[in-house]
């Protein structure tokens, strides 16, 4: 009797429409779940999203909507002349979150930046090999090589000493990576035994402390009401993990989650037309683009490479891969970054010019290979459809168009050989909003035979990016870089194909939310208007 | 009747050692390397490559590999996913309560609807209730799982708001899962309201998820009770003057009941191991979407562990649907 009663119950409060938790509940319909709760171990957006935002801090961080680095753990800091030490002057009366293993016995100090740090860096260090001890960005900035040590002056004050100066370093310090968990939860775990639970339940010092998470399903998260900065303006935030984005759609309107991402492309036109939803976009910290291998004739040639991208119509590529969810891209590195150079003007799609210019360098019946991608990133939905119609668009020109594509993993490691047969179609997304992070990586020398698919090294663009490097301030770094895009275009080792356009969809109530240019989705000032 | 189980339990010895090297050898056949998948478009140095290749132990032969797994799984230790860097094992247990519950709700709902069906149509042979129902029962064993699951989320959910999207319960509810089974923990927890919405959240993805396994037992049931309808004792029992409702519930019944078991039990095997599209759709936390995503990601230790647990429960279900055609039919239970 009592069950025939709960199910009427039930059925009618369904009846009445499914509602999202209590007004002050944030819901997040996220696309999926988080590998993990300590950002250091792992890469993924979506991890970050449910871990280093909520629940942490770290020295510096990106301003909210920006890339620009702003104090947080860290209330200011000095870059010695030679930029080859950084001091950091720390954030004093910062409180860690608690939990039911641990209570802090004291507040945020020195000690807890060195952990965070050496436990990556030194491979004796008792946590280095805990949880799997990947710490895949760590390595992948370079930082082991980059930190030489770093000493703690007194509990607020910590000093990076430096094998070179590196002006990114300080914006590397604001990435998720080098989000601060505390030594002294570290210290009473390994001795409990349980050293995984710094990855399992969490404890930062953010505006959100862990509450739960129910795996694939749910993670729950309280407000820090001890929080040092300004404190969440919910009460608590959920996570809701679902995976399709039809269904995410349906969920948003039902009333299910106020805010959720990835909308299908499909959808965003009816989205946009609905009255309970509102849509916001911004251009994604992220390039896609089609690679030559600049050590292989006839591509080593630059009027050759300029000619090949002259032929590709990108409208069409926008228009039909992403749908209208992105952008024309004439630079290697998006709008949204510091040093953009708007100036520069992309190559005109102009198949008849192709065609001369290929003729007047000597290249006739051209045969090559386009690689497709086998999966999905932002910065390319459909790379196959993508190669499609670049061999059409070749195919105008004269040059047949061989279409290859292997498993992932297979596409990454063969991408990389220096006698690569065939241009590649492939992306990056930003990690810090440092050009640095894409000229660098993507077309420096050092990069070749691995994340510089186009195999390209042009002295006096290395020259301009490696000087840039080294430069304390960015007024004196961006015109180098403005420059290095400039010479970009000219030699052309890559077609600039797109920038993905970011979509948030949220319910009207919904207030605060800013799209972050970095990609990641911070509900830490966002509240619900009544 | 125990001499039959044990003999039953003798015959997974050999079934659990070809899972073992199946589920490791499938993983390895698959091109792509885990660590190279892991690094992803940022990629890694040669030395980085060859201290996480030690640390996973890929530099060990295969022979090695599949011996400290083998070991390690008759220890009850499955080893820990390369992504999420916890046991295998305690993933495993916190999404399996979903399938499980979620499988055995749209079984219910197949065999208490389907079944009648079948009979229903097997007494009509031929008429209007035969026709309609079998041609019901087509539609439902053709419809594509997402177009059906999306169908009913947008008409029950969007527009007539009868049910909700996604989930396995409204998130204001919030309680500790002990038996990781929503319609119990729902019923513990002692919240008012938390076992109908559980109930709730249940409706569409059983209805998903039983409608193929439905079509199936109402077609092999109408087939089955045909072939028993026309068999001599059953015109013997008409010719003795039986009431139709004994003839078609109790003789014919009980004896096409067998074939019926055995699609019942290999539904429930495809259902614990096949729920991938109802479980994404629906946002269900089951062991479908954990397998596949860790096989694009190819975590090794997941794929392997996961693949045979699944074995294991198959098999247990298998040997429960033997044990039921013993109850149904005592001649197999003494052979």
């Amino acid at each position: 009797m009592l069950f025939k009663h709960t199910i009427s119950l039930g059925l009618l409060m369904g009846a009445l429409g499914a509602s999202v938790a209590s007004a002050q509940s944030l819901v997040y319909c996220s696309e999926g779940s988080p590998e993990g709760f300590d950002p250091a171990l792992y890469t993924a957006g979506t991890t970050f999203d449910a871990s280093s935002h909520p629940l942490y801090n770290r020295l510096t961080e990106f301003k909210v909507g920006t890339t620009e680095v702003i104090p947080a753990l860290a209330e200011s800091w000095e870059v010695s002349e030679d930029g080859m030490t950084v001091t950091f002057n720390l954030r004093q009366g910062v409180q860690f979150h608690s939990n039911d293993m641990f209570t802090p016995s004291r507040d945020f100090n020195a000690d807890d930046v060195i952990f965070t740090f050496n436990r990556q860096k030194n491979d004796d260090h008792p946590y280095n090999g805990v949880s799997g001890g990947t710490w895949e960005y760590f390595d992948g900035m370079s930082m082991p090589d980059l930190v030489e040590s770093i000493e703690k002056v007194d509990d607020y004050t910590v000093v990076f000493n430096l094998s070179r100066p590196e002006a990114p370093f300080i914006a590397n310090m604001a990435m998720d990576f080098a989000s601060i968990v505390s030594a002294e939860y570290g210290d009473a775990m390994l001795e409990a035994g349980t050293p995984e639970m710094l990855n399992q339940a969490p404890i930062g010092t953010g505006p959100f402390a862990f509450q739960a998470y129910q795996k694939d399903a749910v993670i729950r998260y309280l407000r820090n009401d001890n929080y040092w900065g300004d404190p969440a303006r919910v009460e608590s935030l959920i996570f809701a993990i679902t995976p399709d984005a039809s269904v995410r759609y349906q969920k948003v309107q039902a009333g299910e989650c106020h805010v959720t991402a990835y909308p299908n492309p499909a959808d965003i036109q009816a989205m946009k037309d609905a009255e309970d939803i509102v849509v916001m976009e911004q251009e994604g910290l992220n390039v896609g683009y089609l690679a030559y291998n600049t050590t292989m004739p006839p591509y080593d040639n630059a009027n050759v490479r300029r000619a090949l991208n002259m032929a590709i119509d990108k409208q069409a590529i926008i228009d039909v891969v992403f749908q209208g969810s992105g952008q024309i891209a004439k630079n290697p590195i998006p709008p949204t970054m510091w040093s953009y150079n708007d100036a520069v003007v992309d190559d005109e799609y102009n198949p008849e010019l192709a065609m001369e210019m290929l003729a007047a360098e000597g290249v006739e019946d051209l045969n090559m290979k386009i690689w497709a991608m086998p999966v999905q990133r932002p910065y390319n939905p459909n790379a196959r459809r993508m190669a499609e119609l670049m061999q059409e668009d070749f195919a105008k020109i004269g040059v047949t168009v061989e279409i290859v594509s292997y498993e992932w993993g297979e596409y990454l490691s063969r991408s990389r050989e220096l006698d690569r047969d065939g241009a590649i179609l492939l992306g990056w997304t930003g990690d810090n909003g440092d050009p640095d992070n894409f000229l660098a990586v993507l077309l420096g020398c050092d990069g070749r035979e691995a994340s510089n698919r186009a195999q390209w090294c042009h002295q006096p663009f290395e020259d301009l990016i490696q000087q840039a490097k080294v430069l304390p301030t960015q007024e004196e770094r961006q015109p180098l870089y403005e420059q290095a895009q400039v010479i970009f275009k000219e030699q052309a080792p890559w077609a600039t194909i797109a920038h993905s356009v970011v979509y948030m969809t949220m319910r009207p109530e919904v207030d605060g939310y800013v799209v972050h240019p970095l990609g990641g989705h911070i509900f830490n000032q966002v509240g619900l208007s009544e | 009747m125990l001499n039959y189980v044990l003999s039953r339990l003798f015959t997974f010895v050999p079934t659990f050692i070809g899972v073992t090297l199946i589920s490791f050898g499938f993983i390895r056949v698959l091109p792509g390397d885990p660590i190279v998948v892991m690094a992803g478009e940022r990629g890694l140095t040669a030395e980085r490559y060859a201290e996480l290749e030690a640390q996973f132990g890929f530099d060990r032969p295969l022979y090695v590999q599949f011996w400290e797994y083998l070991t390690g799984v008759l220890q009850g230790d499955l080893g820990n996913s390369f992504v999420t860097k916890r046991p295998v094992w305690d993933e495993f247990f916190a999404l399996f309560p979903a399938t499980l519950e979620l499988s055995l709700c749209a079984m219910i709902f197949a065999v208490v609807i389907g079944l009648p069906a079948g009979v229903i149509a097997a007494v009509n042979r031929g008429k209007f209730y035969d026709r309609a129902l079998m041609s019901t029962a087509l539609i439902g064993y053709s419809m594509p799982i997402f177009w059906w699951a999306l169908l009913l989320i947008i008409v029950f959910s969007g527009n007539l708001q009868w049910t909700p999207v996604s989930g396995r319960i409204d998130l204001i509810y919030y309680f500790p899962d002990p038996t990781g089974f929503m319609l119990i923990d729902s019923i513990t927890s002692g919240q008012k309201g938390a076992f109908g919405s559980a109930v709730r959240h249940l409706i569409l993805p059983t209805i998903v998820l039983g409608t193929i396994p439905l079509a199936v037992i109402a077609r092999q049931t109408r087939s089955a009770m045909l072939e028993v309808l026309g068999e001599d004792y059953i015109r013997t029992a008409r010719a003795k003057g039986l009431a139709p409702g004994r003839i078609n519930g109790v003789h014919a019944l009980r004896n096409a009941l067998i074939p019926v078991i055995t699609v019942i039990g290999l539904s429930v095997g495809t259902l614990l191991a096949g729920a991938i599209l109802t479980e994404t759709i629906f946002s269900w936390p089951g062991i479908g979407k954990w397998m596949v995503d860790s096989i694009f990601r190819r975590d090794y230790p997941v794929v392997q562990g996961g693949l045979l647990l699944i074995a294991v429960a198959v098999m247990i279900v298998n040997l429960t649907v033997d044990m039921l055609y013993g109850v149904i039919n005592p001649k197999i239970r003494k052979r």
